[in-house]
């Protein structure tokens, strides 16, 4: 009976050391957190996706509840339901969120751009990249091994046809494909853009032709058919100036080889406001 | 003496690695061996809390449960490394805040960690005295930090490999820690050869 009676006195008074000790502790060296940056926190969607500029959902709660950081609207993936609702726990007026989708600047898929050789390697883009520029002819086109498909968080890319194609539907615009591309091919534009360049070929037009039939040659027509000086060809290859761009559309129906797209970009967001 | 701690420490971290040779300590293994830098970071808390732990249970053993009540032994150290872990925890989210974003996330993780509870266990079972207590769960703590560190560059190879379908994910996984362990088998022998 004695050996039963010390046995649970035993576990019981180190069970009970324990809970005094941690009683003890966590109420004299209890850290106060703050309850704006806690709230803030929830708002925030928690993708730690890095879009806001901070390491993180952590560090852009922080740095709002601190004030070091006073825009709302930081948070792309969030759009403006999250502003709103940071905004709200701030006590600041609204800014609006300027919702953004991935776009791939090459079309040159397997049709259009001619092979130059036969890769057998590591099947990502940055390890083809390494080995003469990929498979394609052209070496500064989309080399389709699908890295930005693997960092999307929402599975909005997919690879068809041998080149990477964004879903801006699904889009949430947090630009982590936009850093992992080795060619630097995917940019981030305004999902209320309607016109954008297909092809990112910086070679001048005869060899751009030889590689690939959807490249841009060049040509400047579309310089020329601008009725807002947006378009402008530099490094043989078009690029809009969307601060000046009014989506006329008229540079994508000028285009002779079809490598100005017009076409329909609204993200995620903007397709549920709708 | 001082042989005797260093073969003590080669053995716990090579021939009776905790992960690949007595299996302790799986759940973590798999889990946070994914990238380079978690698996490190976790090795470190485990070497910390082993360390801790050891620290704490070997008294207790020695002066309170020793000789009438060893078989008490599993339920108290249980009881005492989660109180400790969690004052551990207390203490480093407030004197050392960087320190506890670092290891915070692992910490709980480890409370009920079969390999700390194991390494316990073990430095009673072999009779150590505290000095080797302490040593030998070093080396338990630093063989757990080679085999999640080694663990995590075979991972990161097979992220590039062509894995088939049926295979791919936690399959090949499992196949790639047998044959880590398995290699670890080479060591058998080799401390006692060493300092025979």
């Amino acid at each position: 009976m004695d050996k039963i009676l010390i046995a649970v006195l035993t576990v019981g008074g180190i069970g009970l050391v324990a809970a005094v000790l941690l009683t003890v502790a966590a109420h004299f060296m209890s850290v106060k957190s703050d309850e704006k940056e806690k709230k803030l926190r929830e708002c925030l969607p928690g993708a730690n996706c890095g879009a806001c500029g901070y390491t993180g959902c952590d560090g852009y709660a922080k740095a709002l509840a601190s004030g070091k950081e006073s825009a709302t609207n930081l948070c792309v993936p969030g759009a403006d339901s999250v502003s709103r609702r940071v905004s709200d726990v701030l006590g600041v007026p609204f800014m609006d969120v300027i919702e953004q989708v991935a776009f791939v600047h090459c079309h040159g898929d397997c049709f259009h751009n001619k092979d130059k050789e036969v890769y057998e390697g590591i099947n990502t883009c940055s390890a083809a990249n390494m080995l003469f520029g990929g498979r394609g002819a052209c070496t500064q086109g989309c080399l389709g091994y699908g890295d930005c498909a693997a960092v999307c968080p929402v599975g909005a890319i997919c690879i068809k046809n041998g080149i990477a194609h964004v879903d801006t539907r699904r889009c949430i615009g947090c630009g982590k494909c936009a850093k992992v591309c080795p060619n630097r091919l995917i940019s981030m534009f305004a999902d209320v853009r309607k016109v954008v360049v297909t092809c990112s070929n910086r070679e001048k037009g005869a060899i751009v032709r030889k590689k690939c039939s959807n490249g841009c040659i060049g040509c400047m027509k579309c310089e020329k058919g601008c009725p807002a000086d947006a378009v402008h060809v530099i490094n043989h290859c078009a690029k809009i100036d969307y601060e000046k761009c009014i989506s006329c559309g008229k540079c994508a129906s000028e285009c002779p080889v079809g490598c100005i797209e017009f076409a329909d970009f609204s993200g995620a967001h903007r397709t549920d406001e709708e | 003496m001082l042989k005797q701690l260093v073969v003590i420490m080669m053995a716990s971290v090579l021939v009776n690695n905790y992960v690949l040779s007595r299996f302790l300590g799986i759940c973590p293994f798999l889990g946070v061996s994914k990238k380079l830098n978690q698996a490190a970071g976790m090795g470190i808390a485990v070497i910390f809390v082993m360390l801790v732990a050891t620290a704490a249970t070997w008294p207790i053993y020695t002066y309170v449960l020793y000789p009438d009540y060893t078989y008490l032994e599993t339920i108290v150290f249980i009881l005492v490394i989660a109180a400790l872990v969690q004052f551990v925890e207390i203490v480093l989210k407030r004197f050392i805040p960087s320190l506890h974003r670092s290891l915070g996330v692992y910490l709980p993780l480890i409370t009920t960690n079969c390999a700390v509870l194991g390494v316990a266990l073990n430095n009673i079972s072999d009779g150590y005295g505290f000095a080797a207590s302490m040593v030998s769960s070093l080396g338990c703590g630093l063989g757990f930090l080679l085999a999640m560190v080694l663990f995590a560059g075979v991972r990161g190879r097979m992220e590039g490999a062509d894995v088939p379908k049926p295979f791919n994910g936690i399959p090949i996984t499992l196949i790639a820690a047998s044959i880590v362990s398995m290699s670890f088998y080479g060591f058998a022998g080799v401390v006692d050869n060493l300092f025979a």
